[in-house]
């Protein structure tokens, strides 16, 4: 079993690296210092640190009112309140004047448990990207996630980054590259190409090593950044694989699965299969338990595997 | 710094003051009347407070929109576009003749504000109930750097409505921010009807000051009385201010004063007439002096 560590975690230990090293970075909370770990910054950097009481959306403009003095504003809430309670706030404000605005969401995906559907955001994909000037980072562990935060800090306007609640398996290490807007191949493989962000990387590296016990040879890649998307390495995959299943801890509609599907599609059309959650609202339940009832583990990546190579066409040489 | 090193670019006295609300007025009208769509009654009543706060008031510099020690406002209220443009190209952010292609595809001065579109606008408004937050954090932000900057919220009282104006108004109170002042245009119009009507809001000054605000109220159209409440309000140390200015929507046209049909359609070409002549010219006369500029 590797190591497990929370995203969030990743998120708050990177905020207090930048506190240290950028006097511009700020830190706002909607009263949930401790769960999204904002902590830490709050700790080192108490006249950086705001409190904003339970009022999201007055969180997200007082956030671009920082930015426009220059400050680069990183708000803490849940995503379940940071993507849909303040949508408006985002469009308007912070997308539309295109200003550098940082929110982090956690709690995203079913995995958050025992709190039940209201408090597991798994909307945030879809609502991101649909959003001119928006981008869209999920990382996979803590530390992509510590870097996928100090990677926002140095990218210009609205950027989004999704966490999780759960300790989840660290699949990359702390030397690991990460390019903001480039996937990155995990396991090179020629028959099939497995796409994932979040914790659905670990169960694609797993879906990978069983369908390498039948001899297929899965290539995995790790989309950490959903928006900009990188079409390259995508289309490459659609080019070299000619068969993809996507892998997402999010509802099927306009998530990763779309967000690639977009890229194929255009670019080099080949079959697809999606794993993500099938267009409803979560429960409550251990992480585990929810996992496997949402169709979420590398058993269902092997399934739609299955199902996604039998409508692979012949390879015309 | 001290605010008088900073300070406003026209600094004008009276008379000056109220020569520039009329040339305002006269913009409001031709420039709806030639973009035959937008807003008229709320920008003619707030002409008076806005030519207070861009003639005498605000630290900026129209040639650097950008200035870093600038003041900042934020209209809240988006929809007024026209009093907000008006001001901008009177105060020299851009010329005149702009304002001829408000709203127009071709222009730079979008139906509401956009600030990648128009030097001066620091942020893209028009849904309402977002603007006082903004301002929020830039006043908080402010204070943090030691900044003398003050911040100014320009609101609605129907945006008042908004729950997340209140929570904005609860934050500022809770930090003490007293280098951040809201403007209320109080006209008691929305689009519907009267505020008071269609979602009361009084007493309201009372309610600021139970979120512990420093209110002022003023006749929104008496320009001494405006400018001493804004120095009240630089005054005030320890709670953000605000400003319910009582304007009459529509002011001082005698046809559009006061009645909530004009807060979102412009006049027709013979209504505009109508208005330019009790403002003193016709459209023939001020439609070229803006071309001219």
């Amino acid at each position: 079993m590797p190591e497990m560590k929370k995203t969030r975690e990743g998120f708050g230990r990177a905020l207090a690296e930048l506190g240290r090293t950028n006097p511009d970075v700020v830190v706002l909370v909607g009263d949930l210092t401790d769960s999204t770990m904002v902590s830490f910054f709050a700790k080192e950097f108490p006249d950086r640190f705001i409190q904003m009481g339970v009022a999201e959306q007055n969180m997200m403009t007082a956030a671009a009112g920082l930015s426009l003095i220059g400050k680069i504003p990183f708000l803490s809430t849940y995503g379940a309140f940071a993507a849909c309670r303040c949508l408006d706030q985002i469009r308007v404000t912070v997308c539309y004047s295109n200003l550098n605005v940082k929110i982090g969401g956690a709690h995203g995906g079913i995995s958050v448990g025992p709190d039940g559907a209201t408090h597991q955001a798994m909307e945030e994909f879809s609502i991101m990207r649909s959003l001119p000037n928006m981008k869209l980072i999920v990382p996979c562990d803590f530390h992509e996630a510590r870097k996928a935060t100090l990677a926002a800090a140095d990218v210009w306007g609205p950027v989004y980054i999704r966490f999780g609640r759960e300790n989840v398996p660290v699949v990359t290490d702390p030397d690991t590259p990460f390019e903001f807007g480039k996937g990155l191949v995990l396991r090179e493989g020629g028959d099939i190409a497995l796409v994932a962000c979040g914790v659905m990387v670990y169960e694609a590296l797993q879906a990978a090593e069983t369908l390498a016990g039948r001899g297929i040879d899965a290539r995995v890649i790790n989309l950490h950044t959903l928006k900009p998307i990188d079409k390259v390495l995508l289309t490459r995959a659609a080019e070299e694989c000619g068969a993809i299943v996507t892998a997402e801890e999010h509802q099927i509609y306009g998530g990763l699965g779309g967000a690639v599907a977009e890229v194929v599609v255009r670019h080099c059309p080949v079959p697809m299969e999606f794993v993500a959650v099938d267009d409803r609202f979560g429960q409550s339940g251990t992480p585990d338990e929810l996992m496997t009832a949402f169709g979420l583990r590398a058993k269902d990546i092997v399934a739609a595997a299955d199902k996604v190579l039998k409508r692979k066409p012949e390879r015309v040489f | 710094m001290e605010q008088s090193d900073r300070g406003n670019p026209y600094r004008y006295d009276m008379a000056g003051l109220q020569h520039k609300a009329l040339e305002i007025r006269r913009d409001i009208i031709t420039m709806l009347v030639e973009a035959k769509s937008g807003h008229t009654g709320g920008p003619m009543g707030f002409a008076d407070v806005a030519t207070c706060l861009f003639f005498h008031e605000l630290a900026y510099k129209p040639a650097e929109p950008k200035w870093p020690d600038r003041d900042m406002w934020f209209f809240s209220m988006g929809h007024v576009t026209p009093i907000h443009y008006s001001c901008l190209g009177e105060a020299g952010f851009y010329p005149l003749r702009d304002l001829m292609k408000f709203r127009k595809f071709d222009g730079q001065l979008q139906g509401h504000p956009s600030c990648l579109d128009t030097p001066g606008v620091e942020v893209s408004s028009g849904s309402l109930g977002q603007g006082l937050s903004i301002a929020f954090g830039t006043a908080y932000g402010s204070r943090m750097d030691g900044h003398p900057r003050r911040v100014y919220a320009l609101c609605s009282d129907g945006e008042h409505q908004e729950g997340s104006t209140w929570e904005a108004i609860m934050a500022a109170g809770h930090y003490k921010l007293d280098n951040l002042c809201t403007i209320v245009d109080y006209n008691n119009i929305q689009i519907d009807g009267y505020v008071e009507d269609t979602m009361g809001i009084a007493p309201f000054a009372e309610k600021y000051r139970s979120f512990r605000w420093n209110a002022i109220e003023v006749d929104g159209h008496d320009l001494p009385a405006i400018l001493d409440a804004l120095r009240q309000a630089r005054a005030c140390k320890g709670k953000p201010t605000v400003i319910l200015a009582r304007t009459i929507m529509g002011y001082p046209i005698s046809f559009m004063r006061n009645l909530y049909e004009w807060h979102g359609k412009p006049p027709t070409p013979e209504q505009g007439e109508k208005a330019l002549a009790e403002l003193g010219t016709t459209y023939a006369e001020w439609s070229s002096r803006l071309l001219s500029n």
